[in-house]
């Protein structure tokens, strides 16, 4: 059978559900097609959720009921040499404040929490349904084809996530390139609240974030991450593909993960509690460079499927960006829906839902947070990119924590020779100096 | 250090789809790929290389991430998502 509808999305992420949610609110008649067996079965995240970006676009009240993990508090970043690691770590009232700058998350509960939001706003949402293709009138996208039906449309919202076969299909991406993207592995790990607390320092209900980099990517660029939920540590590892096709000897990510759980610093967070889900999620780390065409006749992407994710170095971004696509996209729907031209009258007319009209997406998405961070970060993995920075220098680094701390049989040397000794072994360099400016420009 | 990969995805809760979702051409992976990026960048060793010298798939345990069909350059892989419904479930993600 064959049914028209307003707009069809693909993909009840964030981004879509995002999308979905303010198309409904704005009356427009909204389908959301799922794959899973119920929205969020099969995404996954680090995963931390900046509120802050995202909070103008929706009611002030919406993220009372949200099932977030835990608030975070405290942020650590952990620069990890070989035998030896360095951490930094920022407690700030400023983030227990409310509103609370970011949450943890688990995406299956988080998801269908949303995915409720969205139905109550008159939205519908038919999960175990795969889209395989899109239906064309000319060039123009004016439906899909899913499992057990078609659909015709107005516009289809593509948020099928960072693989997107369907933006392909469109010819809206170019081929992959194994460099714009990143792997990414979790482990859910299931600890008693309290223990959880205690081992990171925080508050009954707060929690902790914490990032390292260094020698656990053997050079690569990636890191590890660790997020507490209410009763559980997600801990993981991210690597970019090509670092990881080109990487002598060969690796793999489960070892490394393995390797970073049993790091004497890190075992004892996690020690006693079962793994109770092992997932993997690609990650879109080619920034604005690599951003696909975000809009084209009827269609336009969203979230991942656009490509939008940023490695800020101590910061990952995604999912901010997603519900932030996904609500810019539903506004040029909104205005397209509203143009004059719609219905046609005369020949002279844009037509309706066309690249045209919708590229006013493409324009509030490069004016908004999303893109300019994404334009202002550009560099960012560039800088990352350079075996230098996850070897030579994380061991420089707790080298010279090390000297300064260390008391031996000999007689101490003042502090300020030490540090300026080890600096210049370590910093005074060509190579070290053109990196620190490389840090600099970001 | 070993890595007892049929353990790591134990624990997870999978809806096994009969059909594989997953194709190796394999006339093209023999003659134009090499290094079979696909056997070790894949975080479930849903790929191994047989002593005949070909790929063999284990899709039961593939986590959906897609890495092997952004590392194979070769368009040696054919790879969908699983049917709708099928596939890995994740329960937190």
């Amino acid at each position: 059978m064959t049914d028209k509808v307003d707009v069809v999305v693909i993909g009840a992420g964030l981004a879509g559900l995002s999308a979905a949610y303010f198309l409904a609110d704005a009356g427009i008649e909204t389908i959301v097609v799922e794959r899973g067996d119920f929205p969020g079965s099969k995404n996954v995240t680090g995963g931390r959720l900046y509120l802050n970006p995202v909070r103008p676009f929706f009611p002030a009240d919406f993220w009372n009921d949200a099932p977030f993990e835990r608030p975070v508090v405290k942020e650590k970043l952990s620069v990890m040499a070989e035998h030896s690691s360095t951490t930094v770590e920022l407690f700030s009232e400023k983030f227990r404040a409310e509103p609370r700058p970011s949450y943890t998350i688990l995406r299956a509960k988080f998801d269908q929490w949303l995915a409720d939001k969205v139905s109550e706003k008159g939205a519908f949402i038919i999960p175990k349904n795969k889209v395989d293709d899109l239906i064309y009138d000319g060039a123009r996208v004016v439906g899909v084809k899913a499992t057990d039906s078609e659909l015709l449309c107005d516009v289809v919202v593509v948020a099928d996530g960072v693989l997107s076969f369907l933006a392909e299909k469109a010819k809206l991406r170019a081929a992959r390139d194994p460099h714009d993207y990143a792997v990414g592995v979790k482990e859910v790990i299931e600890l008693p609240a309290k223990t959880i607390e205690d081992r990171l320092g925080v508050s009954a209900g707060e929690g902790a974030a914490q990032l390292f980099f260094g020698s656990i990517t053997r050079g690569m660029v990636g890191g590890g991450f660790l997020y507490t939920n209410r009763e559980s540590i997600s801990l993981g590892m991210v690597v970019g593909i090509e670092a990881l096709k080109q990487h002598q000897p060969k690796v793999e990510i489960t070892e490394l993960m393995e390797l970073l759980k049993a790091r004497p610093e890190i075992a004892p967070l996690i020690d006693g509690g079962s793994t109770v889900e092992y997932s993997a999620h690609v990650i879109p780390e080619g920034g604005v460079r690599a951003l696909p065409q975000l809009v084209g006749d009827g269609i336009l992407l969203v979230g991942d499927a656009a490509g939008l994710g940023l490695n800020m170095g101590i910061t990952v971004r995604g999912m901010d960006f997603a519900l932030a696509s996904g609500a810019l996209a539903a506004r040029a729907i909104r205005d397209a829906k509203a143009h004059p031209s719609t219905p046609l009258r005369s020949t002279q007319d844009v037509a309706p839902f066309s690249a045209v009209l919708l590229g006013a997406y493409e324009q509030a998405l490069r004016d908004s947070f999303v893109v300019k961070d994404m334009q202002t970060f550009r560099s960012m993995l560039d800088v990352l990119d350079n075996p230098r920075m996850f070897s030579k220098y994380p061991e420089a680094i707790s080298s010279i924590f090390e000297k300064m701390f260390w008391i031996g049989d000999q007689p101490k040397e003042k502090l300020s020779s030490t540090v300026m000794r080890e600096a210049l072994k370590h910093f005074g360099n060509l190579d070290a100096v053109q990196d620190a400016l490389g840090l600099l420009s970001v | 250090m070993p890595i007892n990969i049929k353990a790591k995805l134990g624990v997870n809760a999978y809806k096994i789809d009969a059909e594989s979702h997953i194709v190796v051409n394999h006339q093209v992976c023999q003659t134009q790929c090499k290094i079979k990026f696909c056997t070790f960048v894949c975080p479930a060793r849903v790929y191994t290389l047989g002593d005949d010298g070909l790929i063999h798939i284990e899709h039961d345990g593939c986590l959906e991430c897609g890495t092997c069909v952004i590392a194979c350059r070769s368009d040696a892989l054919t790879w969908h998502y699983p049917r709708a419904g099928q596939g890995v479930q994740y329960r937190f993600g």
